[in-house]
């Protein structure tokens, strides 16, 4: 009995979960490393090093858990290096859109269900920009534009064939529109290209955005998701987050939410996954994740277990559909 | 006047004591980080970034750019006196370096380098107290078209500068484009050259290159000269040091022009590597003492470091600023930034100005520690050059070993760095340039991307780059670089011929 109150006392919150054996449950004996399928200084290596920040300053594990970033092949190589390391459960990795995208596009030999899932931790935002110069206030009338000028608009985005490109396809689908895409680095370059007006428009995640927002610089037009975000803290001249309206009540009927979760290395135990479930829950917890959340205008839902898988594998079918009607999908 | 007195708010703030400790804990950190190749400055920074969590940020702030001062300060000791730049921007510093260090002057080559990355970085540090918020709009005039201008101006200003036949240099240039192309191609998100290999996924990486080619090809050319590592009877003392020194103000306008070649790569997002090359090209062909650069030429030691400083410190501008790491390293301390509740941009020099001014003023007390610190370990380090070859090579092998392992943790780019080295000795003893090879790998897909964004941007219009003054300016002085030296081998040609 009093094995289990304990055991129910560290699980916290996670006793709504119910059944997990928490105390008997594995905890990790080595450094536990933290794959990064993007580079250094973009949205998914900024979260995994703020969650390092928070493990090691709340003492959230005994073993170091170390930050590595594989970028290589629009993220292939890390998620690549995870899949070879079955059974080995001092290995996770955070993803992005590019657990869908990278196999598509490129034909690396890996799909989500090589690996295990441990939890999604938040889903980012994305919104459509202009520079503020410009004198395209809504949606509407910035597809007007597009329209006028025959493709010889530009949008900027993050990589080829990923999230950004997939969302101006849909955008130009929606709208029987044609842009020209210009494919860059990470999202930070994308903004203050837009700023330097070298491109038209872009399709930044809030935190890529908000200094140049909040510097006046860019106009968000509208919210690529079913509904507002929900931060009504102001950011620049008496608007928040919350005031952006959605892209569909703008006659733009798209919807695009980036996963921002946690796999684990094959063949790991129901233990060790409930290790790092407890872990994530507990990171979540701490202000300082909450002040991040707030600072990216994160959609803050979380799952676990069946309700993620299911969640990743409909995502994983609409990325199919999305990029096959693009033609994105690699020749072999 | 209002700047000043933020400075010296700054300063105060800097001049804490417990910030004065971590500054100093930061140089060591740095230098120890720089010496070994491969580590480097970024990966070296992502390592500690947890460290100063418990820190306020101010502080923590202080002991990563010290941390990368430090790093930034350590390449240099590499690059001299074992042929092994750990970063990019060293590169340039073994040139003339290296052969010093083998004439026995590897003091001075040492000192004549920190010096100049301390000269470097203060002229960029007072560029930014001065002119912050201009600079900033500066560099959002830099769109694709003007970036590939700037690396179009480096590859042009290189084949010009080189003493090598232009096409043994242009023939060393092609092979690293197509090493550089070896992986994800960022434009179409296509693999490229890859004949699914997972380890090729990554493309090769510019510091698994560079070791190989200079460490291990330098390891294998000395062996095979029968193990005898010159230079061993260097004089090494804190005299060498001050006599550089009195040497030094002599070459105040290159290191003028080093400096404000450094500042304005480093605010355009073209960064230090383009500016220590060409800043090493312009010297070589502006200086008196310019024939005999490569030679082991005091003056081409400065030139590459000055100007790589000034970048690397003016670098930071464009991150503050803008939000806009301009080298990896800057990448991770913006992740820095974002952790402790700053966030880089247009309005962070208005909200956070303590921060601001504290992480100005540390960067001229770091970089005055940092020269101190490494002047004091130069006879250490020289020292180091009087260990028996036989001793040494072992070390510098585990070394470049451990470098190269430890830049994505793959056994894999080991045997890279062997291969490479095999090739550095081959293209060494059949008299072609290793430097133009390397400059293409670094700067190779970073030109191709902005080349093909440029080109999509226009519809396919090559006018785009003559577009407007700043691009066009730029795209005819590269073009100016490399007709110049053709049509000075056709000069001194006719020349010849007359006489």
């Amino acid at each position: 009995m009093k094995r289990f109150v304990r055991g129910a006392f560290a699980a916290g919150v996670a006793l709504a979960a119910g059944n997990i054996p928490a105390l008997a449950g594995w905890e990790p004996v080595r450094p536990v490393e933290f794959i990064v399928p993007a580079g250094t200084g973009g949205g998914a290596d900024q979260m995994a090093r703020t969650i390092q920040g928070i493990v090691t300053k709340h003492n959230l594990m005994k073993q170091p858990l170390v930050v590595i970033n594989k970028s290589g092949g629009a993220g292939g190589e890390g998620f690549l290096d995870v899949k070879a390391s079955a059974g080995n459960p001092h290995k996770i990795i955070i993803t992005l859109s590019n657990l869908f995208t990278t196999p598509l596009a490129t034909g690396i030999p890996f799909g989500w269900k090589d690996l295990t899932p441990v939890a999604m931790l938040a889903l980012d935002e994305f919104v459509l920009w202009v520079n503020a110069e410009k004198p395209y206030t809504t949606a509407k009338d910035y597809i007007e534009a597009v329209k006028q000028a025959g493709g010889t608009l530009k949008m900027g985005g993050t990589g080829s064939k990923q999230e950004d490109q997939i969302i101006t396809v849909a955008m130009e689908k929606a709208t029987g529109t044609k842009f020209t895409y210009i494919p860059y680095k990470g999202g930070g370059e994308v903004a203050v290209q837009l700023v330097g007006n070298h491109v038209d428009s872009t399709v930044n995640n809030p935190i890529e955005a908000v200094a140049q927002w909040r510097g006046g610089k860019v106009r968000p037009l509208c919210v690529f998701d079913a509904k507002p975000m929900s931060y009504d803290e102001p950011i620049t001249e008496g608007k928040a987050w919350k005031d952006i309206p959605t892209c569909k009540s703008q006659g733009l009927d798209i919807e695009y939410l980036m996963l921002r979760g946690i796999f684990m290395s094959p063949r790991a135990t129901k233990d060790q996954v409930e290790y790092y479930v407890e872990l994530f829950k507990k990171v979540r917890e701490t202000p300082d994740w909450q002040d991040f959340m707030k600072t990216g205008a994160f959609n803050t839902t979380f799952m676990t277990g069946a309700d993620y898988a299911k969640w990743v594998e409909t995502e994983e079918k609409r990325h199919e559909t999305l990029m096959k009607d693009a033609g994105f999908l690699a020749s072999n | 006047m209002e700047e000043l007195a933020n400075l010296f708010h700054g300063f105060a703030v800097a001049l804490q004591p417990f910030n004065i400790m971590v500054m100093l804990l930061g140089i060591v950190l740095g230098v120890i980080i720089g010496v070994l190749p491969g580590l480097g400055g970024a990966n070296g920074v992502a390592i500690l970034l947890p460290l100063t969590f418990s820190m306020p940020p101010t502080s923590a702030i202080i002991m990563l750019s010290c941390i990368y001062w430090g790093a930034l300060f350590g390449g240099a000791i590499t690059s001299i006196l074992f042929n092994i730049p750990g970063e990019p921007w060293s590169v340039a510093t073994t040139f003339d370096g290296y052969p010093m260090a083998q004439q026995g002057k590897a003091g001075e080559a040492l000192t004549a380098a920190f010096t100049s990355s301390f000269v470097g970085a203060l002229f960029a540090v007072m560029m930014i107290t001065v002119v912050a918020p201009l600079v900033a709009s500066f560099a959002l005039q830099f769109g694709p078209a003007e970036k590939f201008a700037v690396y179009f101006l480096a590859f042009c200003s290189f084949v010009g500068l080189s003493k090598e036949p232009p096409f043994k240099t242009v023939a060393a240039m092609m092979i690293g484009f197509a090493l550089a192309a070896v992986g994800l191609d960022s434009i179409t998100g296509q693999l490229r050259l890859t004949f699914g290999i997972t380890e090729l996924l990554n493309g090769f990486d510019f510091l698994i290159a560079v070791i190989g080619l200079f460490g291990i090809g330098e390891i294998l050319l000395t062996m095979e000269e029968g193990l005898s590592f010159r230079g061993g009877n260097a004089k090494i003392n804190l005299r060498v040091v001050l006599h550089t020194w009195k040497e030094m103000p002599a070459y105040w306008l290159t290191s003028l022009r080093s400096c404000l070649i450094g500042c304005w790569m480093g605010i355009t997002p073209a960064g230090a590597t383009p500016a220590s090359f060409m800043s090493y090209g312009i010297a070589k062909r502006l200086s008196r003492r310019g024939k005999n650069f490569g030679h082991g030429e005091i003056e081409g030691v400065v030139a590459p470091e000055t100007a790589a400083h000034a970048a690397g410190t003016a670098a930071l501008l464009p991150m503050l600023s803008l939000g806009v790491p301009g080298s990896p390293t800057a990448a991770v301390l913006l992740g820095g930034l974002l952790i402790w509740g700053l966030q880089p941009g247009p309005m962070l020099f208005v909200e956070q100005k303590e921060f601001v001014w504290g992480l100005i003023a540390s960067m001229y007390l770091g970089n005055l520690a940092g020269l101190l610190v490494v002047l004091t370990c130069v006879p250490i380090f020289a020292a180091i050059l009087r260990v028996p070859f036989s001793i040494i090579a072992p070390l510098i092998l585990v070394l470049c070993a451990i470098g190269a392992y430890s830049v994505h943790s793959s056994t894999f780019d080991v045997v890279m760095m062997l291969v490479f080295g095999v090739l550095g000795y081959l293209f060494k003893k059949c008299g072609y340039p290793l430097a133009p090879l390397v400059l293409a790998i670094v700067l190779g897909d970073k030109a191709e991307e902005a080349f093909r964004q440029s080109l999509l941007g226009s519809q396919g219009s090559l006018a785009v780059f003559f577009a407007n003054g700043l691009v066009g300016t730029i795209m005819v002085l590269g073009l100016v670089a490399l007709f110049w030296s053709a049509i000075n081998q056709g000069w001194s040609r006719l020349r010849g011929a007359a006489a």
